[in-house]
């Protein structure tokens, strides 16, 4: 065992909450004081915070080397109310800190990579003031991604999985003025907001039901008493598991829910890298997998996930090959790859599912941050152009609202940004899953799994991984062959080192990153299995997949056939119908092959529009008839204006008429009346006459004496 | 010796009459007169009873009772001559005006 050195290494596991404070303090520093540092320094505390996480995680997974067991470190109480009783409380086990490392890890590089990044976009989107913020909302990120991740129950999950959600709104809204008519990007952030909230649902009826069955939201208690349900009522366990899997459909971007990923690129391409493809999308997947015990009861559930795995690996697909936006090609490929996990993971091969999730974080990562290098690099070349008077008379016309991140742009980028184009070739390679890039060993693992549970699903994901190799050499061609075809990308610049070195780590890293889980062979000595032998001491084993030699020559055969035909289509055949005049040029060498099938894909199959037709449009209807009539007319003009205001009207008209001028004011007037009448009658006894008053005192002294004497 | 219910009866008519005469009378001047007989009429009695007991303090209070009467009549006789000059009359029921 690789692991045996550290048996002896001291134990960290005291350290797992400050996987969170590290960020939050990161992000506070940033609020409290940022604003009166230089850009740099906001950075480096942005990254140093996150790397800092790292260090921790990597602290924990030497402690667990050492002592394979979960360890559980209680922080504080959270929610005590009867049989209730929610901690925070984190779980350190090998799953939860192999996804600590991918976070921190991937995300301490993302960091270093904004710095440059973030730089150059503040300026080019004018407003500088808010990279402090952009670094605030990414600690934040990272903080509610380790709460995810480290928690040992439900509900904090929870927390953590509305925490990524929140944090990957505010930052697809980073530039919330920007976008199409000026509030195109606040509604892909709206979009990806609203469509979570439907995971969401179906995470916290799955979360109830748990503790309606269970009564418990604690991970170790309720796989402990879930075969005891299975056999008792097992539909109570379906439920569970089909409305967590709305869940990972929302939050990993599955079929019916992708739609907001594509539209999520909106944000800094570094949020892209970092929430939309390495971290945030794969928490579905991670919930499936830490849930493993339950779906190892429900077949029929294996069968969905599955199921909704490989349709969305091959539907998503199918779209990447008809975009020609640089980054929505990627988003539909991120999508795709969250197939083929939730695939694996859904029929019981967790341990291909995690393999394949962080070297998606690796490859996917680097693919995002090196497409936002291109992105800046035809950007620096647009801004080369236009502020060159030379270049300005030829390029007249030519240069004005070009898309930096069209591909159709670009071109010929392979000897203008040198070290972009190698990271971007092995990130590409990895994905499509040539040997012996990171993507190869980790699709060929799933491709196996499917092969053992249901060929069919074998054949849809080896057609998905087909097009997947196919749409990356599409990307390659057309963003870094051929000659440049505009201005823009013909005085294309490499970016800064800052930018760089991140991507030439993660380009090692996906290129290496196969040996994290290399096949059970005698030639790979200790390396076999890495991961898998990790994983194990947590996670259920579920299914194993063996190396089979056949289907790995078959991926590769299929990933170097879609390789040359994509470098045929757009290599060689793009090239010479450029020549041909644009009103006789087809939109993409492809629309010869499956002809009008290609307006289909480049329109995402109209499944937006679908969605328009059968759930936003009759939602608007039903909203706009709920305002107008039921709030408007209802209750506005019948209840508020009728009943509540004529009402009150009345009843003051009574108050102040009846009551107060009737009967108060009555009791007033009568008073005074009554003491004028009473005045009237006893001025009478005033005669006036003297004699009259002597008499009475007469009389008075009289009765006095009278009294005075007989009493 | 006259026994004392004489005096007593005499000085109780007295007082009767100087009552009606204060009720029954218009004429300020007469009320006036008809005062002076009450008061008269008690210092009848105090000096009957002063003698009959053979004690001074009736004497003494006969004394203050003149002076008191005598101090009245000068204020009031004023009184009723500023009356005559405003009004030209002392009939006491033309001095109505405090009637209600």
């Amino acid at each position: 065992m690789l692991f045996q050195a550290a048996a002896q290494a001291p134990q960290f596991f005291y350290l797992a909450p400050w996987i969170v404070f590290l960020p939050v303090i990161g992000l506070l520093i940033n609020i409290i004081i940022g604003g009166r540092l230089p850009e740099k320094v906001v950075g480096v505390i942005g990254s140093t915070a996150v790397g800092l996480a790292f260090v921790v995680s990597v602290l924990l997974a030497i402690s667990l080397a050492g002592h394979h067991e979960a360890v559980i470190v209680p922080l504080a109480q959270w929610i005590k109310v009867g049989d209730l009783d929610i901690p925070w409380a984190f779980q350190v086990d090998t799953l939860s800190v192999t996804m600590m490392l991918v976070v921190s890890g991937v995300g301490t590089l993302i960091h270093i990579y904004s710095i440059g990044y973030m730089h150059e976009d503040v300026r080019h989107n004018g407003d500088p003031k808010r990279f402090r913020r952009f670094f605030v909302f990414m600690n934040l990120f990272i903080a509610a991604m380790m709460i995810l991740v480290g928690s040992d129950n439900y509900m904090m999950l929870f927390v953590g999985w509305e925490g990524v959600g929140l944090c990957s709104y505010l930052l697809i809204g980073f530039w919330y003025e920007k976008g199409k008519d000026g509030i195109g990007n606040s509604l892909a952030a709206k979009k990806a907001f609203i469509v979570n909230r439907i995971g969401d649902f179906g995470f916290l009826m799955a979360a109830f039901t748990i503790f309606w069955a269970f009564g418990t939201y604690n991970f170790s208690q309720v796989f402990e008493k879930a075969p005891e349900i299975a056999a008792a009522t097992p539909v109570i366990l379906l439920f569970i598991t089909l409305f967590m899997l709305l869940g990972v459909t929302g939050k990993s971007a599955q079929i019916p829910l992708y739609v907001w990923l594509p539209d999520a690129m909106a944000g800094p391409t570094p949020v892209s890298a970092l929430i939309h493809a390495a971290t945030m999308v794969t928490a579905g997947v991670y919930l499936i997998v830490r849930s493993a015990p339950l779906y190892n009861l429900t077949p029929q559930s294996q069968f969905v996930v599955t199921l909704i795995g490989g349709l969305t690996a091959l539907f998503a697909a199918t779209i990447a090959v008809g975009q020609f936006d640089i980054k929505k090609v990627l988003a539909y490929s991120t999508i795709s790859q969250l197939g083929f996990m939730v695939a694996a993971a859904g029929m019981g091969a967790y341990y291909a599912a995690m393999f394949h999730l962080i070297a998606h974080a690796f490859f996917k990562g680097l693919l995002f941050l090196s497409s936002g290098s291109v992105i800046q690099g035809v950007e620096r070349g647009q801004h080369h152009v236009e502020h060159d008077p030379r270049l300005k008379k030829t390029v007249k016309g030519n240069s004005e609202h070009l898309d930096p991140q069209d591909m159709r742009n670009m071109g010929g980028l392979r000897t203008r940004m040198k070290t972009t184009f190698w990271v971007y070739l092995i990130g590409a390679l990895a994905l499509a899953g040539v040997f012996p890039f990171a993507g190869f060993w980790s699709k060929d693992e799933i491709l196996v799994s499917q092969m053992a549970y249901k060929p069919v699903l074998y054949v849809i994901l080896a057609l998905a991984a087909f097009l997947t190799a196919f749409y990356m050499a599409r990307q390659v061609m057309m963003v870094f062959f051929g000659e440049p075809r505009t201005p823009a990308a013909e005085h294309a610049q490499e970016s800064p080192k800052l930018m760089t070195i991140p991507l030439i780590i993660l380009a090692v890293l996906s290129a290496l990153g196969g040996l994290i889980n290399l096949p059970k062979l005698a030639i790979f000595g200790p390396l076999q299995e890495i991961t898998t032998l990790w994983l194990e001491h947590t996670v259920e084993k579920g299914f194993l997949p063996e190396f089979t030699l056949w289907i790995a020559l078959a991926s590769t055969v299929v990933a170097l056939l879609a390789i040359a035909l994509g470098y045929w289509l757009y290599g060689r055949r793009y090239q010479e119908l450029l020549k041909l005049p644009t009103a006789k040029r087809p939109e993409d060498p492809i629309v010869a092959v499956i002809g009008p099938v290609f307006t289909a894909l480049k329109n995402k199959w109209w499944v937006d529009e679908l969605y328009w037709l059968i759930i936003v449009n009759p939602y608007v209807a039903v909203s706009k008839w709920a305002a107008d009539v039921v709030d408007g007319r209802f209750w506005h003009d019948w209840f508020h204006d009728k009943v509540i205001v004529d009402g009150f009207n009345l009843l003051t008209r009574v108050l102040s008429v009846q009551i107060d001028l009737g009967i108060i004011d009555g009791i007033a007037n009568g008073l005074g009346w009554l003491a004028k009448r009473l005045a009237a009658a006893m001025r009478r006894l005033q005669t006036g006459f003297v004699r009259n008053y002597a008499l009475a005192v007469f009389f008075g002294l009289v009765i006095i004496l009278g009294y005075l004497i007989f009493r | 010796m006259v026994p004392i219910t004489y005096y007593v009866g005499l000085s109780a008519i007295l007082f009767g009459l100087g009552a009606i005469g204060v009720l029954v009378r218009r004429n300020a001047i007469v009320i006036f007169m008809s005062i002076e007989l009450m008061l008269n009429s008690a210092n009848l009695a105090f000096v009957a009873f002063a003698r009959y007991y053979g004690a001074l303090n009736g004497q003494i209070f006969v004394f203050f009772v003149m002076a008191v009467a005598a101090a009245e009549v000068a204020v009031g006789l004023a009184v009723i001559v500023a009356i005559f000059h405003s009004k030209q009359s002392i009939n006491v029921d033309d001095l109505d005006s405090l009637k209600g």
